[in-house]
């Protein structure tokens, strides 16, 4: 294929791919190290692993996804969008309908 | 787990015997045609490693088809045992709940679902002017991931024991404490080996509708069945992460004593029901827009008109995706979840009936003077109207929350979800196939034949279902394996049983149509066996030639085919012909699916090294994918010009 992207071109190492892989890999093992051994509140701990959640988020849509290649941006907003929707409604959706059972100190 | 070898084969079942015997039989009785006829290579080379779409599909479809055999044949096994009261039948309650598990778990993810996958890869890429998907060896890896996930998921019933705690497996039921042996693993590793195809093939749908459509047909003018896809395929990628994480939860839950949904060390099993529901709900939308889709483009072709609203049509189905995000708490009113959020949840299943509402009325607004022919497509989806609409009526009485409290779990709420899921999904799947049949495989069905089959199938349909509604209300209750003569219950039972044999005697002549027609029916000589509307009959050939069209054809309107007949323009008048650009064969995804088979296996009996094994096939396979180099091959202007040549003398030789 002529139009392929710059990381399937023959001899170009796939740098983004590879600092995408680590980097989550290491976002992954902080946020398991601060649920684990950190001595944090419970609130800060959670604070914490969701913003470490996000930033992975993030970084994988910018070296996995191709957020920045596409020539429409139109369909990437909309689809961002749309999992954006999916992605609260899951979280937020199973908190507000569990909360009936959930008692944070209990579980922790 | 160490099961022995007495335990790791079912014996002592009369029921599983014949299954056994039906299994080795048909396998020696396979492989000694292939061998005999010596078409282990065509097998290989034209259906296993195949790129192409319409031959995935028809996989897809005859897949689809098999495993409805099987888990029509537990639904027999049920209604036989359920006909009279104390029946001794099926023995205990154990089989029985084995049964009505199977039965719900491969109606949903290997009926359903691959059956309108199937139809998707055979008319998508048509409808919208393209050669193939986006992705072709991502298309066959994604048939094969459902194919072995299937496999390993049917092949619980003789070997380790059948799972048993339902097709929603709610915890604890399905948990080590009470669904001891291997059969819930089953169910687990066969639906996530399953379910990344599922995934996989919903990225290559949106990939595919979006970038390859061909010059001028706007979103805008996209036939319906494409657009139902396109949203189909969105609710898929946004759905099926659940499922996979569930699972996996649940996995671990069940093979290394994690505790997610674990009644003690702070499990929560109400997680597993409502993550499950998260995936559930869509996955419902999932199986009944493609069919909403499938009906539009039937009804417009044999009403012969364009359809009625189509800009409502599609607003219809995209407010439909958002809101099938927002109704899953309706599968558990009871959980005692409180009044606001029983009440959220009941006011937004109820919204779901407005947008499908509207969609009845466009359908019945397009029929409405248009010159109707009633074949046999055309009855399916006229028979689909009403009984589908008494589905989902029913739908909103349980919508109630209140009233939720009194039908749930009894034969009411059995009866609703099969009016929804037979009217509508598999009567789609039949108007589909029956529709597209001459696009697969050149040759139309039997209509006589067929008629018989609707009436057969629709009365049955309608003897085994309604009765039920009114065992619900008597408080009939679901999945129990037996009842009392004091009970009442027998007479409707009776009827609903009588049903379920008619239905059952319609698949077998459905079947047999198939093959009749193939053996003894006229064969189409033009691509436009129906007086089609859209692109997918616009072809050169009955069964489009393998690059689909020579020149990809420019849609100037909606119903893009239809208006080059009122023009008299010849899609397939090429004057110059162009290298076409196609994909290249790979048995890569067979032999990946295989290892996924084999570590699934592996995990389901907790024999570690074979789960390795597994793991480590799976990776070189991808390694070496990943390392190979694919750019697919080029089809030269020549032999496109002789191909198409060769169909042109075929057609005048026909006519002449």
């Amino acid at each position: 294929m002529s139009n392929g992207t710059a990381a399937t071109k023959k001899g170009h190492f796939p740098w983004k791919h590879v600092v995408g892989f680590i980097s989550s890999i290491v976002l992954t093992l902080v946020a398991l190290w601060i649920a684990f051994y950190s001595a944090f509140s419970v609130r800060t701990i959670i604070v914490l692993i969701f913003s470490l959640a996000f930033i992975q988020a993030a970084l994988q849509l910018l070296m996995f996804m191709h957020m920045a290649e596409s020539s429409n941006g139109r369909i990437q907003v909309g689809h961002i969008l749309f999992s954006a929707f999916v992605a609260i409604v899951v979280a937020l959706g199973s908190y507000w309908v569990m909360e009936f059972g959930i008692h944070l100190e209990h579980h922790m | 787990m160490d099961p022995a070898w007495d335990e790791f084969i079912i014996t002592g079942e009369p029921f599983i015997l014949a299954g056994q015997i039906a299994i080795l039989v048909t396998t020696i009785g396979i492989i000694f045609i292939l061998t005999y006829f010596k078409k282990w290579k065509w097998l290989w080379n034209e259906w296993i490693t195949t790129p192409d779409h319409r031959k995935i599909g028809i996989m897809y479809i005859i897949a689809s088809l098999l495993m409805m055999i099987r888990a029509g044949v537990d639904a027999m096994m049920m209604r036989t045992q359920l006909a009279a009261p104390n029946m001794p039948f099926l023995g205990e309650a154990q089989h029985y709940n084995e049964i009505f598990t199977t039965h719900g778990t491969i109606m949903i993810i290997f009926v359903a679902t691959p059956f309108l996958i199937g139809l998707m890869n055979v008319a998508v890429p048509l409808q919208i002017g393209a050669r193939d998907v986006a992705f072709p060896f991502v298309n066959n890896l994604s048939f094969w991931t459902f194919f072995w996930g299937a496999m390993l998921f049917n092949i619980s019933f003789v070997i380790g024991g059948a799972p048993d705690a339902g097709w929603s497996a709610y915890m604890p039921l399905a948990s080590n404490d009470l669904s001891m042996g291997p059969g819930q693993n089953f169910y687990l590793l066969g639906l996530q080996i399953s379910g990344i195809g599922t995934l996989a093939t919903g990225i290559n749908l949106v990939t595919t509708i979006i970038k390859m459509r061909a010059k001028g047909m706007t979103l805008m003018r996209m036939p319906m069945f494409t657009w139902t896809t396109l949203i189909t395929s969105l609710i898929i990628i946004g759905s099926f992460p659940i499922l996979t994480v569930a699972l996996a939860m649940q996995t671990f839950d069940r093979l290394w004593d994690a505790a997610f949904f674990t009644l003690q060390d702070g499990g929560m099993p109400m997680m597993w029901v409502n993550l499950f529901w998260l995936w559930g709900h869509p996955e419902v939308y999932i199986v009944i827009l493609p069919a909403f889709g499938i009906f539009s483009e039937i009804i417009t072709t044999f009403a012969r008109k364009r359809l009625f609203g189509y800009t409502s049509m599609v607003f219809a189905i995209a407010a439909i995706s958002g809101l099938s995000f927002l109704v899953w708490v309706h599968h558990f009113f009871t959980m005692g979840a409180g009044p606001m959020v029983n009440s959220f949840f009941s006011i937004s299943t109820m919204a779901i009936a407005v947008p499908t509402g509207v969609k009845i009325f466009n359908w019945l607004a397009t029929l409405h003077r248009g010159r109707i022919r009633f074949n046999v497509p055309m009855v399916w989806a006229l028979g689909f109207i009403p009984n589908f609409t008494i589905g989902g009526v029913t739908g909103v009485m349980l919508a109630m929350a209140a009233a939720d409290y009194q039908y749930h779990n009894t034969y009411f709420l059995v009866s609703h979800f099969h009016y929804v899921l037979i009217a509508g999904t598999i009567f789609g799947c039949f108007a589909g196939t029956i529709y597209w049949w001459p696009k697969m495989f050149g040759v139309k069905l039997n209509e006589r034949l067929g008629h018989w089959v609707f009436w057969l199938f629709m009365i049955g349909f309608n003897v085994t279902f309604f009765p039920q509604y009114f065992l619900g209300l008597d408080g009939m209750p679901r999945r129990i394996y037996t009842y009392f003569p004091e009970d009442g219950w027998f007479s409707l039972n009776f009827l609903s049983t009588v049903g379920a044999y008619m239905m059952g005697f319609a698949f077998v002549l459905l079947v047999y149509n198939m093959y009749y027609s193939y053996r003894y029916e006229k064969r189409e000589t033009s691509g436009d066996a129906w007086g089609g509307r859209t692109l997918e009959w616009a072809t050169s050939s009955a069964i489009p030639p393998h690059y689909n069209f020579a020149q990809i054809p420019e849609v100037k309107d909606q119903d893009a085919f239809w208006q080059m007949k009122q023009e008299g323009v010849d899609p397939n008048g090429v004057e110059e012909y162009q290298d076409v650009h196609m994909p290249n064969h790979s048995g890569n995804p067979f032999v990946m699916c295989v290892f996924m088979f084999i570590g699934g296996f592996g995990l389901v009996f907790h024999w570690w090294t074979i789960g390795i094994i597994g793991a480590l096939g799976i990776f070189a396979c991808m390694i070496q994918r990943s390392f190979s180099r694919d750019d697919g091959h080029i089809v030269s202007a020549e032999e496109v010009r002789k191909e198409e040549a060769e169909i042109r003398e075929g057609q005048a030789n026909e006519n002449g």
